[in-house]
């Protein structure tokens, strides 16, 4: 990553994606699912150029072998963009999900608890009121016939929502935690200085927030971190404001998206939307083959010794793309695995990762996108696309989901 | 011989799968690490359970001893 040349050429088009893809081209994401499968069958280990060399394997042997293998790779940063960022092993700036052993298990046992299934559950109540109130805010424009938008009015609306009440942040400033999370994860085409200058207001928010917490501490997640010890000692303020930051940005998009493909996917796919509707005993398999098919996370490591991977010459530094939705789809480990079966028992995906960075926020994720379809299914049992497929935006990046999904309410 | 389960702690990650098929064999800690209920023992009805349990967990951190 020492060359600059190519540091503020905007994007171009990608033509060719075995040698020179780029994730945050809009075709990407839209098109995922077919750009998975051809590299898979004729280059799994693809490298592209762009953000100063970027590797991108596809089989679920290769995810899953890098996912473990925390000698060679690390994950110091893990949002693939053009500068290294200079935050130094095995803490890196969003602990526990930018560190490495041994440091990374002290981190992550902080946050465990507060996200674990028994504290999780408590919140289904609330998530489903936050639904219902989403849901009640759309019927004026059903009633009329309108297309209502189930990505950017629903989806995205839900998460965001837990996760400031969470923290303790205030609910009015949603909208700037959605640019946030915009600049963060889909701003990696950012000329580098842009980029800083992006991160840096999201940086000097959150320190506005520890010290309204400072002086007014309470029963939130924010002052949870700022009282807990690792080590002997408090945490400083660079590892809460870092952690915070993870949490915010990696607990709204992903489930959001999460949220927006499932309802995409029943929009799209009528005969499951009414066998869901018959039978509410398949939304557990439902919702797990929706996160299988759909997983919304790309992860990404950075190369940390220069070694031979299974004929790729990887270097230090290099960045690697680590797309747990492409090892889901991988043939040679699950059967059917481009259909989508809402009745699948035996769903071994790793929508949530492998290894020692599963989702810290795995438990909220599923009760969140859980409710929210049975939820939309209660509430419109019948509905389509309310357009065509040009119709839905998609992300941008490594988080994978219809950014607009017009959908059209039909009659019972 | 009943059948018996087990929970690698060195591979398990939290996923919660397990806990949420078969809550009646597995429980979670404080952290959302699973744990077998008990000594492992399946009933032998809940032996269908445990498989399902075992082929879905995401890190191969169960095993099972019939």
């Amino acid at each position: 990553m020492t060359s600059t040349e190519n540091l503020n050429v905007d994007f171009t088009p990608v033509t060719d994606w075995a040698t020179d893809f780029d994730h945050a081209d809009p075709q990407y994401n839209r098109n995922a699912h077919e750009i998975w499968a051809e590299l898979r069958g004729t280059c799994p280990v693809a490298h592209s150029d762009r953000y100063g060399g970027t590797w991108l394997p596809t089989t679920h042997e290769y995810v899953r072998e890098i996912a473990y293998d925390t000698e060679n790779f690390t994950s110091r940063a893990v949002i693939v963009e053009k500068m290294v960022p200079p935050d130094p092993a095995p803490i890196g700036g969003a602990p526990p999900i930018t560190s490495d052993p041994p440091f990374h298990i002290e981190a992550r046992k902080l946050l465990l608890p507060p996200f674990a299934p028994k504290k999780i559950e408590l919140w289904e109540p609330e998530v489903r009121k936050l639904c219902r109130g989403l849901l009640d805010s759309m019927m004026a424009d059903v009633a009329e016939g309108k297309t209502i938008d189930a990505a950017a009015d629903y989806a995205k609306r839900i998460p965001v929502n837990v996760i400031s009440r969470m923290l303790g942040f205030p609910m009015s400033d949603e909208d700037l935690f959605l640019e946030f999370v915009h600049d963060v994860l889909e701003g990696i085409d950012d000329a580098p200085e842009i980029r800083f200058v992006k991160i840096e207001r999201l940086i000097q928010y959150i320190i506005a927030q520890i010290e309204d917490h400072v002086e007014n501490p309470r029963d939130d997640l924010t002052s949870y971190l700022m009282g807990v010890e690792l080590f002997g000692e408090k945490l400083s303020v660079e590892h809460v404001g870092g952690s915070i930051i993870l949490l915010l940005i990696a607990g709204i998009d992903t489930t959001w998206s999460a949220i927006g493909s499932s309802l995409w996917h029943l929009a799209n796919n009528p005969d499951d939307l009414a066998r869901l509707v018959a039978d509410r005993s398949l939304i557990p398999t439902a919702v797990e083959e929706f996160l299988r098919v759909y997983a919304p996370v790309t992860m990404a490591r950075l190369v940390a010794k220069d070694h031979d991977f299974h004929g790729c010459p990887m270097k230090v530094d290099d960045w690697v793309l680590l797309p747990f939705p492409a090892a889901n789809l991988d043939p040679e480990v699950f059967p059917d695995a481009d259909k989508v079966l809402i009745d699948r028992a035996e769903n071994r995906h790793s929508a949530f990762g492998l290894g020692i960075h599963r989702c810290l926020g795995s438990n909220l994720a599923r009760l969140e996108l859980t409710i929210a379809i049975e939820e939309f299914i209660d509430r419109f049992p019948s509905f389509t696309l309310g357009g065509t497929e040009d119709d839905v935006t998609w992300s941008v990046g490594q988080i994978r989901g219809p950014r607009q999904l017009p959908v059209q309410v039909l009659a019972k | 011989m009943p059948m018996r389960i087990h929970v690698d702690a060195e591979k398990c990650q939290g996923h919660n799968r397990c806990y949420a098929l078969a809550p009646e064999l597995f429980d979670v800690d404080d952290y959302g690490n699973a744990v077998v209920i008990g000594d492992g023992s399946v009933p032998a009805e809940l032996e269908d359970r445990a498989r399902l349990a075992l082929a879905n967990c995401p890190e191969f951190a169960i095993t099972i001893s019939e």
